[in-house]
């Protein structure tokens, strides 16, 4: 409040420098691990369930082809029910409008002609990466206190009514000011928990799971999801558990205020607006 | 007006970035410091999984219900050329394994005589580094049995297995399949050499009459149509030097992912 009584916005500081760098290297590695793992998943675009899995065997999803009067048509199959995916899935178009038959687009897959090999490497290197700029974010985290003040909600958020509230609120797409914004509403903070406690270590321990020295010295993970097939496919699940995620994470960026939301992530500053006066 | 161009400059960034991230990764990748990069990955991955097993623990085995009716072949189905179905026709008779290079005493065995050795059946795994799975029952020599008695020298570092299939026509005989692992697993008591699969002879399909099976590495590493075993002390003299056929064209010696 200024003298005059009106309500002034006021700028605090939003991010930590530590949250900020460990998020854009986040955004960076989930990106290509995104885009190798899918040209991976290329070069076998069936999923499975249990310890087996190849061609002729049931398949839960899959991705391919066909041919369709000369024309090919690109096919999903979900559980034996069947998709024309054609022009993003199974058939997609290069630069010359020549159709490509493969699982995922080139515009998706890293390299872009999906060769294995490369996208092997790639994909092996970034979870390195990404397993490392993990840790240093969960021990910031737990030892400064931000998962515990920033992300664990207050008593107070946990209350069916204010739960109830921040719903409706979202559902009319009204954003928090003043002393409400100074914190994570309680629904991001169950979908942060969410991802970082949840679908990112479920990431690394299916895809630990698909590589064989890992599972000779720890054969638990094989308990722990099923078998080589199970853990493949719930990598694949989690994957796009996770793109759902960025995406609402993204719209909610842009619905709330890109431009202050992308300033304090990238210098830590954020401005808090007023409350609306009555 | 300073928001305005800070803004425009977040922009623009966001936008040579993301162009960047999306055309640039293929270049990216074969420039110099970055395929060192890539392989500093693979290095760092091995190093670690060789930690993790330092005690060589046994893969899991299944049970015998667990075996894939219909397992897929990997690689070859048959190699071409003559030589090869002479041997198949013979069923193999006139087949030899020879165990060379640095060997205090370089042997040649038939068939016969591998099969007189002592044995090791083992229901496992095999993963395809494409992503998918079979299971299969294995018998065969255990690989450090062989490499005991034809006694490996000090300087001996890694074995390599030479095949019998030709992947690529090349007058100088460099197209044919070889692959090559290092002592830690040669001597792991998993890895044997196969020259039964689900109690029956070794089908031509995945590798009659001898192949690897070296459990802790995807599909690649399991060389069949074997032929000759070397021990070497580097890889760089052989092939064109990255220690085998999917090696030499862009793929990880490194397996075990």
């Amino acid at each position: 409040m200024d003298e005059q009584g009106a309500p002034q916005p006021e700028i605090i500081r939003r991010h930590s420098l530590a949250v900020r760098l460990t998020h854009w290297i986040n955004v960076l590695c989930l990106a290509l691990l995104l885009m190798s793992g899918l040209a991976i998943f290329n070069a076998h675009p069936l999923l499975y369930w249990g310890h087996t899995g190849h061609r002729g065997m049931p398949f839960l999803l899959g991705i391919g082809s066909k041919t369709d009067n000369g024309r090919a048509v690109g096919i999903t199959r979900i559980a034996d029910v069947d998709f024309d995916t054609t022009g993003v899935l199974g058939v997609s178009y290069d630069a010359d409008g020549r159709a490509l038959r493969r699982a995922f687009p080139p515009w998706l897959t890293l390299p872009s002609n999906a060769g294995l090999a490369l996208a092997r490497d790639w994909h092996f290197l970034l979870a390195w990466l990404f397993v490392l700029n993990g840790a240093v974010y969960l021990g910031f985290g737990l030892l400064s206190g931000h998962v515990r003040r920033n992300l664990l909600p207050g008593v107070d958020q946990l209350r069916v009514r204010h739960i109830a509230g921040v719903i409706w609120n979202h559902m009319r797409l009204r954003f928090p000011r003043g002393e409400a914004d100074r914190r994570y509403n309680v629904l991001q903070k169950f979908a942060y928990l969410l991802v970082v406690f949840g679908l990112l270590p479920v990431m690394v321990l299916s895809g630990l799971t698909m590589s064989p020295a890992v599972t000779a010295a720890a054969p638990i993970l094989f308990d722990l999801f099923g078998g080589r097939q199970s853990a493949r496919t719930i990598h694949f699940v989690t994957a796009n558990l996770l793109v759902l995620f960025v995406l609402v994470h993204i719209l909610q960026v842009l619905l709330a205020g890109a431009f202050n939301r992308m300033r304090a992530m990238i210098t830590g500053r954020y401005v808090i607006r007023p409350e609306r006066t009555p | 007006m300073k928001r305005l161009s800070r803004r425009k400059l977040l922009t623009a960034g966001a936008a040579t970035a993301g162009s960047a991230l999306l055309t640039g990764c293929d270049d990216v990748a074969s420039a110099p410091p970055f395929r060192a990069a890539l392989d500093l990955g693979e290095m760092l991955s091995m190093r670690l999984q060789r930690l993790l097993l330092a005690r060589q623990p046994l893969v899991r085995e299944y049970a015998a219900e667990l075996i894939s009716p219909d397992f897929p072949p990997n690689g070859t189905e048959m190699p071409a050329g003559f030589a090869y179905f002479e041997l198949m026709i013979s069923q193999f008779a006139r087949w030899r394994l020879t165990v060379d290079g640095l060997v205090d005493n370089p042997l040649s065995l038939s068939l016969d005589e591998l099969k007189a050795m002592p044995a090791r059946t083992q229901v496992t795994q095999h993963n395809c580094d494409e992503g998918w799975t079979a299971i299969g029952q294995w018998t065969g020599v255990p690989l450090a049995q062989l490499l005991r008695q034809a006694g490996l020298k000090q300087e001996a570092r890694y074995i390599v297995f030479h095949c019998l299939d030709e992947m690529v026509r090349a007058p100088d005989r460099s197209g044919f399949y070889y692959e090559s692992i290092d002592l830690f697993d040669a001597f792991h008591a998993q890895t044997i050499l196969a020259y039964e699969m689900n109690g029956n002879a070794l089908p031509v399909r995945h590798g009659a009459p001898l192949r690897l099976r070296v459990e802790r590495h995807v599909g690649y590493k399991h060389a069949k149509f074997i032929t000759r075993i070397e021990a070497v002390e580097r890889l760089d003299r052989i092939g064109r030097g990255k220690g085998g056929f999917w090696e030499d064209r862009g793929y990880q010696w490194y397996g075990g992912i």
